[in-house]
């Protein structure tokens, strides 16, 4: 009942903002946003999920399975259910909305009621899309986040904010089709082996060897294989993966800042998530077949999105840029197929939305108060903004990678597990990755030194004053968390490691994880790469 | 129910006098129930001729119909039998109270909607009559069960709706819409009735169950060739009814030029009203394996395509939200068909009927609620196309959220129903084999969010014009628009309530 709760504490409340009068709308919509957070904790403290949710074997917390409807044999079951990687996605979800609704109350000044109202329904979307088994409650939840960010984008966004809705709008909706021709591909190869679309059922059935028929004349192997490309493909879009990210930078300079922060913090997690519940859970061998191919996106993402958040002056094209790179990492993390891969890649999507929501909220707080983002605009801001310009400083060194902070531990694993991952050449490929850090490093320090350091001028005609208090609570709580996963990451790591612990079975040629050698080597050049 | 006499087949039926006992009226009390109400109405306009007491009359309207919505409703639910009535003429089922719920339901929104609408106009009471007596021929059309019958009921749908299309009657554009939906009417109805005297020809009955069994029994190879043509025929006149290529050219007109009510109300109940007549002809009096010589499914599958395709892009270049409304009203009739189009061999053939009754009824009201808005936008003269409905979400923010459900959930987003409804549509024509309809479902429904999402970014994201001002908040209108979005969202969840009835009456035909 948790599950229910969560989501009808966020549609309620949402209906209740949307239609009562402005001048309530911040304040309650805050108030109401913390009820997830306390019942996510809640459910976060008294966890009992065991193993995968897809997988055999496993226990999941907080399930619920009930008829939806059936017509004649088709039948639609609402299920949905935690485990390790879903539940603190939730956690995510929940403690992001609440800061960005904080983080609103400076720059949203108008229709305030309907924005408010349309947070609480993309974060009860949210939670749908993490929390959901059935792929066709996941895919009502999945379709339902466009809708709220469209309108969040496009009403209350910068000034090309039409341009940047719809290309939004229409890329992720053309690749939710694509997704879905490739999910029902994978379903009709199955014929009559499942007789629901619940995930759990549909793993089960795909692991029987045989299992998937052939379509319409396609082989059976050229079935999954289509499919798992169609599927990855939509998911990419959501992930975003180089080619296909240009409608990320628009979306993210154009979005007000709060919802930037759900953008990069909740929504890129819906594709990674996804990837790693459908094409890797579902079919592994195809992934492991054309490991090389996948990580060569994986590569080319964390090394162009780092040369074109190098190119920027924007500092929020800057973050938006380092987003794609980031989310390298994680299909990196994933094609390793390794315990310490996917659940690094689990971590790296937790950490990096805690950071890059914490970025987003340092760059929206400058904002406010010089009314620029440009790199050449403003400098020696820390003199005016101490609290801002730390959270920016420790914010980019999360980023970086810097020991004790949640980046460290989550590229660490990444590495680790993909410097051990089976396809060719894997520890030359993460070398490569690894540069991507070095990158990161460059382009930070050097938006940190023009813009918070040094004499200070703003070319803009504003005040600069120090931020509002709640504005600065926010980045706080952030950092407090980033260094808390940073030092004790077990307390989130261990909950993804039993989750993703059954995946790594699920292929016959597994390898060993890295010796204690490899990790000392691996730990030394990762080193290297920080402070380079 | 237990009462009515449960007639299985027509044999028994011809050896009993006509029931007029409560047993036989019982079945089909929502027909009456609004006949009745028809009926008040016109005793109160004889009363009070020049009366524009608008509230009485819309207020009669409404609790007619909804006395009939919850009537039907509870016989839908409790599971109906089949009985048969005037010697077999009238069938009431499930499939006849499914489509009967949509009507009334329909009718019942678009009064109460009408309230402010016809506001002060003269000849209240004969449109509501007209209103109340064109949803009594639907309801006879869902139960129709022979083709003399289905005739009548026909006409007795239509003739209302052309006095109501040009109900405003200095309006330019209405008389103007009201004489080439009559002009096209008129021409598609006598090629209806010569259909019917062919098939008659042909087989020798009017009666559906008879026909049927005259065609499983083989008729003379010589008159293979009429009854093609005969049913051919039949098909054209449903094509008209229900607004599809080659018969739609009326439509776009008479939607728009027509008061939005009566907009709302001839796509959604009327467009349903020809899809049951077309369920019901096709499937009891041509059954497909007793008419191989007629090969009608391949004739909607190619009827589906092109009506959604051709009405999915006349859509996307319209300027006007009520003509791209009409045109996209044309490309659901083209999803709707895929349930008599995917009836092949292969297919689960009561699901994908079912499937397009499910579309049928979620498409009642996400339809009626966006013509509503449209008469809402109309009723506070603020013009017609997609410009002038810039920045009204800032005045009227619940109507908009209301028109943007409608708008999404007609696109297949999950905001409603339609979702749902696109989505077992889909899983038929793929099951059915018939992938060309499938990838037509999919690519135009994608193509539709596009003009859809134009409305929804007018409303929302562009800038009101300096002069945008709105006169009160009807309350009659609003009430309908809220009852329908309501409706459509909680189609989507609660949608269980009605997919078994669906099935059921789906079974019941084959």
């Amino acid at each position: 009942m948790m599950i229910e709760l969560l989501l009808g504490v966020c549609l309620v409340g949402g209906l209740a903002v949307f239609l009562l009068p402005d001048r309530y709308s911040a304040r309650l919509s805050f108030g109401i946003s913390l009820l997830p957070i306390l019942a996510s904790s809640y459910m976060y403290a008294t966890f009992d999920g065991v193993g995968n949710a897809l997988l055999e074997g496993s226990t999941l917390a907080f399930e619920t399975r009930v008829n939806w409807l059936s017509v004649g044999p088709y039948e639609l079951f609402y299920h949905v259910g935690l485990d390790g990687v879903s539940m603190p996605l939730i956690v995510l979800t929940t403690i992001l909305t609440t800061l960005a609704i904080l983080s609103a109350w400076t720059p949203i000044d108008e229709r305030k009621s309907q924005f408010y109202g349309l947070m609480l329904l993309m974060e009860a979307s949210l939670i749908g899309v993490f929390a959901a088994l059935d792929f066709f409650v996941w895919f009502v939840f999945w379709e339902a986040v466009l809708i709220p960010m469209y309108f969040l984008i496009g009403v209350w966004g910068g000034p090309r904010r039409k341009y940047a809705a719809i290309k939004f709008f229409v890329y992720t909706n053309v690749a939710s089709l694509v997704m879905f021709v490739g999910f029902f591909l994978l379903v009709f190869g199955l014929g009559d082996s499942v007789q629901s679309l619940g995930l759990p059922a549909i793993a089960g059935a795909l692991s029987a060897p045989g299992a998937v028929g052939s379509v319409g004349g396609l082989s059976p192997n050229a079935v999954k294989t289509a499919a798992f490309f169609l599927m990855f493909a939509g998911f990419a879009v959501k992930v975003p993966v180089v080619p296909v990210h240009t409608w990320l930078p628009d979306a993210h300079v154009e979005a007000p800042t709060p919802v930037s922060v759900i953008l990069a913090g909740v929504l890129l997690k819906m594709g990674t998530y996804a990837l790693l519940r459908f094409n890797f859970t579902l079919l592994p061998e195809i992934a492991q077949q054309y490991a090389l191919v996948l990580v060569a996106f994986a590569i080319v993402s964390v090394i162009y999105g780092a040369l074109l958040a190098l190119a920027q002056q924007d500092l929020k094209r800057i973050v938006a840029y380092s987003s794609v790179s980031s989310m390298g990492y994680v299909i990196l993390g994933l094609v390793a197929f390794t315990l310490y891969g996917l659940g690094g890649a689990t971590f790296q999507m937790i950490s990096h939305g805690l950071i890059s929501g914490l970025l987003f909220l340092c760059v929206g707080v400058v904002y406010n108060t010089t009314h620029t983002r440009m790199v050449g605009d403003m400098s020696g801001l820390a003199e005016r903004m101490p609290i801002t310009a730390g959270a920016i400083v420790a914010g980019s060194f999360a980023y970086m990678g810097l020991p004790l902070m949640s980046g460290f531990v989550a590229e660490f694993l990444v590495f680790s597990g993909s410097f051990a991952a089976d396809f060719a050449y894997a520890p030359v490929f993460t070398a490569v990755a690894m540069f991507g850090i070095v990158i990161v490093a460059g382009y930070y320090l050097f938006a940190m030194q023009r813009t918070l350091f040094g004499e200070f001028s703003v070319s803009t005609d504003y005040e600069i004053t120090r931020a509002a208090v709640h504005d600065v609570v926010p980045l706080v709580v952030l950092i407090v968390l980033i260094i808390a996963l940073g030092s004790a990451p077990e307390i989130v790591f261990g909950m993804i490691e039993d989750a993703v612990r059954p995946m790594t079975e699920l292929t016959t040629t597994q390898q060993a994880d890295a010796g204690p050698a490899g990790m000392l080597g691996l730990g030394v050049s990762l080193l290297g790469g920080v402070l380079l | 129910m237990s009462v009515a006499t449960t007639i299985t087949t027509p044999a028994a039926v011809s050896n009993q006098p006509l029931q007029l006992g409560l047993g036989g009226y019982e079945a089909i009390a929502p027909t009456i129930i609004l006949g009745l109400t028809a009926l008040a109405l016109f005793t109160i306009d004889s009363i009070a001729p020049e009366s524009r007491n608008n509230t009485l009359l819309s207020g009669v309207t409404v609790v007619g119909s909804l006395i009939a919505v919850v009537v039907t409703g509870w016989q839908l639910l409790t599971g109906a039998g089949s009985v048969e009535l005037f010697s077999g003429q009238l069938v009431v089922d499930g499939m006849s109270l499914f489509f009967t719920f949509i009507f009334t339901s329909v009718t019942a929104l678009v009064a109460l909607a009408s309230h402010e609408y016809v506001g002060d106009r003269a000849y209240q009471a004969e449109y509501y009559v007209l209103v109340v007596l064109a949803a009594t021929g639907m309801t006879l059309i869902a139960s129709a069960n022979s083709l003399a019958t289905a005739f009548v009921s026909l006409e007795l749908t239509s003739l209302p709706s052309y006095a109501l299309v040009a109900y405003l009657k200095d309006n330019r554009g209405s008389v103007e819409a009201g004489l080439k939906y009559f002009l096209i009417g008129s021409l598609s109805s006598a090629v209806f009735v010569y259909g019917i005297s062919l098939v008659y020809a042909a087989t020798g009955s009017l009666l559906f169950t008879e026909v049927a069994a005259t065609l499983s029994a083989g008729i003379d190879g010589s008159l293979t060739g009429v009854l093609g043509i005969g049913v051919v025929m039949i098909l054209g006149g449903v094509a008209f009814k229900t607004a599809s290529i080659p018969f739609h050219f009326w439509a776009p007109e008479a939607y728009e030029g027509a008061p939005a009510p009566i907009s709302a109300f001839l796509s959604s109940a009327s467009k349903a009203a020809g899809f049951v007549l077309a369920f019901r002809v096709f499937l009891t009096a041509f059954p497909i394996d007793a008419i191989a010589g007629v090969d009608w499914v391949l004739a909607f599958q190619i009827l589906a395509l092109v009506t959604m395709t051709l009405g999915n892009f006349a859509a996307a270049t319209q300027e006007t939200v009520k003509r791209m409304l009409a045109y996209s009203s044309i490309g659901h009739a083209g999803y709707a068909l895929i349930a008599l189009g995917a009836l092949t061999g292969a297919a689960n053939q009561p699901f994908v009927l079912s499937a397009g009754m499910i579309h049928l009824l979620v498409y009642g009201f996400m339809n009626t609620g966006a013509f509503l808005f449209v008469a809402l936008a109309e009723h506070w003269g603020i013009g017609r196309t997609f410009e002038d409905y810039n920045g009204l979400a800032s005045k009227a923010p619940v109507a908009c959220a209301a028109m943007s459900i409608f708008l999404f959930s007609l696109a297949g987003l999950p905001t409603g129903g339609g979702f749902l409804s696109k989505y077992f549509l889909l899983i038929g024509a793929v099951e059915a084999q018939t992938y060309v309809l499938a990838a037509g479902l999919i690519i135009n429904s994608a193509l539709s969010l596009y003009f859809y999402s134009r409305v929804v970014k007018a409303m929302w994201i562009e800038e009101p014009a300096g002069d945008l001002s709105i006169e009160g908040y009807p309350t009659g209108l609003y009430a309908a628009i809220v009852t329908a979005a309501v409706v459509t969202l909680l189609l989507l969840p609660a949608l269980a309530i009605f997919s078994d009835p669906a099935l059921t009456a789906g079974s019941g035909l084959f």
